[in-house]
């Protein structure tokens, strides 16, 4: 079974390699991993997927805790979450073929976000069975290039990955009646 | 006022309580060392190889809980201190290792004597730091030495490049460390200890196995507490050894590969096994489908990595040592289980496993069993990796707290000699012995020039076999007894002593071992004793690697010959 796990780190360099190298050291294995900004300055969001069957997820969480680097894990497998990924397609068009391609997209609520003679690009976001299965649609035409993501995940409702310290929502500004009717 | 960072490294040290440094100079730290002369407080002593020092770290924060320093400068004395950094990572020892870098403009253009030993290190440090600012310093070093000193200990490195030396900055050091992603839970859960107290109220034949964390956590007089209150044997892993006294009538030895038979007996019959501050390391454990296989086991340990890694645990409780054994008493109640602990004693009669056999020739047996009745016991030991290690840990009955030193985790060969250093620096008022085989102590040999020049008294015991024993004696045993690159030969250690300035001896029989020791202890400094010991003496009780804890195999009766 595969597992998504989400961890917080701090902004800093070589937090990537820490991670990257206790992955490797243990012998848990990758499926994916993206980094990107969470919500909170100076904190790294990573969504990681392992196989639950080649490695003990629980083992892993509690390795990464002991990063000094990682703040926060969450194994959000069990979570009702949402999960997507990214992928852009460089698709073989001719003038017969393009049209078809466009319907196939169209079903896919992907998008063309580039148009050459001979090729274009597609864009399409989901889970990674979506992307899975336009690809196999598109394989025919010929693709010429593929680059995903890998999965981002977040959980739905108030359930969340944050840690204790969330950010607060910036305080609403009241301004006095006498002052709005100044700035007036 | 504006400090150069040399200053700040040294002011960083001060307020960590820093008295003592072992490194060795190089091109990139020189800003550094030419501070030294203005804190006259920080000691530094200079070893013969950067690998001494991490290990002289290591064992003076052994002996004292307190943190290790040790510094290197770049490139290769940054890569000589690997070896040690890892043995202080394996068996949670709090080392803080300084290193040199090349200048920061000069970083990642493969310049001299550059190496990236953050990179390096990544995977045997608790964490390290590369610092690229002056200002940087004090937050640094403030949460390196809060970082290696509590929770799990371990050693942390902090990679200087020079220009951060000579670059100034103001100095004030922080009062407080906060990290959001280093929060050790140190009090056990209630909800879990009540479930252990439960377990502990309603076992029939339960043992505890303590392990070095009792030792780190200082829990001495809890885990005592608790054996005595519970009436439960106490077994101990390698570098738990000294955690309990071994003369106590709970004290029921070690267990694992070289463990005592009746230690190992109990952990297979017992049904329920407390392990404290321990990690279910292989050597311990045998095979491990096959460990405690009527036990519930109840796991205390400060790292929740450690829970279920190696084995299945019924109650596992986070927390440090002290605080969760202190909970435990609180709600214990008296138990009386003689019945258990004379069956236990009965093992022990029937499988004494200490007991050395009877021949004139000199066994290295005798020789640790010697040093342990001249001390009388009052001695920090500190052994070398493989027979030497393993006769220390059985001939030798430790009763005072920490007083056993030894790499566990690694098996690191060598380490006794710096070590020693390290912790006979740390214990100056104490007898400090390494116990060392020919192997291990050639790998290390430079170092007695360090303990003459800065007069450290270590008192070393060679057990000469003129083997690498341990290797040896696996090649007997399973390899059809094919010696292959495993004997070995010495230099006249006596003349080596000599050599070095120190007094020498070479004993080979077993009537002058006493008189030797003695004459050893009587002097001040350091000295260097040669035992000629029989070569191929085997270590038993042994536990073959890959099977189960009760399958021991003792020492085979031999024919006396007269």
């Amino acid at each position: 079974m595969k597992h998504t796990i989400v961890a917080l780190v701090e902004d800093r360099p070589g937090c990537l390699n820490r991670v990257a190298s206790l992955f490797r050291r243990r012998s848990f294995n990758i499926e994916s991993l993206t980094v990107g900004h969470s919500e909170m300055p100076g904190l790294s969001r990573m969504t990681i997927v392992v196989d639950g069957a080649t490695t003990i997820v629980e083992q892993v969480t509690k390795q990464l805790y002991k990063l000094i680097d990682v703040v926060k894990v969450s194994d959000i497998t069990d979570d009702t979450s949402v999960h997507r990924e990214l992928a852009m397609v460089k698709v073989h068009t001719t003038m017969n073929t393009r049209s078809e391609i466009i319907e196939i997209v169209d079903i896919f609520r992907a998008n063309i976000v580039d148009v050459a003679t001979d090729s274009l690009i597609v864009e399409v976001t989901g889970t990674a069975d979506k992307i899975d299965s336009l690809l196999q649609l598109l394989r025919c035409f010929g693709i010429q290039e593929v680059a995903r993501t890998g999965k981002i995940a977040m959980v739905r409702g108030m359930g969340g990955t944050a840690p204790a310290e969330r950010e607060k929502p910036a305080p609403v500004r009241r301004i006095k009646a006498s002052k709005l009717a100044a700035i007036s | 006022m504006k400090r150069t960072g040399g200053q700040i490294v040294c002011e960083c040290l001060l307020r960590e309580g820093v008295d003592v440094l072992f490194g060795f100079p190089g091109g990139v730290v020189l800003p550094l060392y030419d501070t030294f002369p203005q804190y006259p407080q920080l000691r530094h002593i200079l070893v013969r190889h950067e690998q001494g020092a991490a290990h002289a770290a290591d064992g003076y924060a052994r002996a004292t809980g307190k943190v290790g320093v040790c510094v290197a400068t770049s490139g290769p004395g940054a890569t000589n201190l690997v070896t040690g950094i890892a043995t202080a990572y394996l068996d949670s020892s709090p080392v803080v290792a300084l290193t040199g870098q090349v200048a920061t403009p000069f970083i990642g253009k493969d310049s001299f004597q550059e190496v990236d030993i953050v990179g390096i290190t990544l995977p045997i440090t608790k964490h390290n730091y590369l610092v690229e600012r002056t200002e940087d310093l004090p937050q640094v070093f403030k949460e390196a030495f809060h970082i290696a000193r509590t929770g799990r200990p371990g050693p942390v490195l902090i990679d200087l490049p020079k220009d951060v030396f000579t670059g100034e900055a103001q100095f004030s050091y922080p009062e407080h460390v906060s990290m959001r992603g280093y929060k050790p839970t140190l009090h056990g859960h209630p909800a879990q200890v009540e479930k252990a107290v439960k377990l502990l109220n309603e076992a029939k034949r339960p043992v505890i196995v303590a392990g070095r964390g009792v030792i780190v956590s200082h829990a001495f007089a809890e885990l005592k507490e608790l054996a005595e209150k519970a009436q439960i044997p106490v077994i101990n892993t390698l570098l738990g050894i000294s955690s309990f006294p071994e003369s106590h009538v709970l004290s029921f030895g070690m267990l694992g590969m070289h463990g005592m038979a009746y230690a190992n007996m109990a952990v297979s019959a017992c049904d329920l096994l407390v392990a404290i501050g321990m990690r279910f390391d292989d050597r311990a454990t045998g095979k491990v489908s096959a460990f405690a296989p009527h036990a519930q086991i109840v796991h205390i340990d400060v790292d929740p990595a450690e829970i279920g890694k190696n084995v299945r645990v019924n109650v596992p409780i986070v927390g440090d040592v002290k605080n969760v054994l202190a909970a435990l008493n609180k709600r214990l109640v008296q138990q009386n289980r003689a019945d258990w602990i004379s069956q236990i004693d009965a093992w022990r009669r029937d499988h004494p496993s200490t007991v050395i056999r009877d021949t004139d020739k000199l066994l290295p047996q005798h020789v640790v069993r010697k040093i342990y009745e001249v001390t009388g016991g009052d001695a920090t030991m500190v052994s070398d990796v493989g027979q030497n290690q393993m006769w220390t840990a059985q001939h030798f009955w430790y009763d005072k707290p920490n007083s056993l030193i030894s790499s566990g985790g690694l098996g690191t060969m060598g380490f006794a000699l710096p070590a020693a250093m390290g912790a006979k620096v740390g214990r100056p008022d104490e007898t400090v012995w390494a116990v060392v085989g020919d192997g291990g102590f050639q790998m290390n040999i430079q170092e007695l020039a360090t303990l003459v020049q800065d007069n450290i008294g270590v008192k070393i015991a060679i057990l000469n076999n003129g083997f690498l024993g341990m290797v040896r004696q696996w090649q007997e045993l399973f390899h059809g007894r094919r010696y292959v690159g495993t004997h070995m030969t010495s230099p006249d250690y006596v003349k080596l002593a000599a050599a070095y300035g120190m007094p020498g001896y070479r004993v080979t029989a077993k009537e002058d071992a006493e008189m030797a020791i003695r004459e050893a202890m009587a002097h001040q400094g350091p000295v260097l004793m040669e035992f000629v010991v029989e070569s191929e003496e085997n270590v038993y009780p042994m536990v073959a690697p890959g099977t189960a804890l009760s399958e021991i195999i003792e020492e085979p009766v031999r024919e006396v010959v007269a």
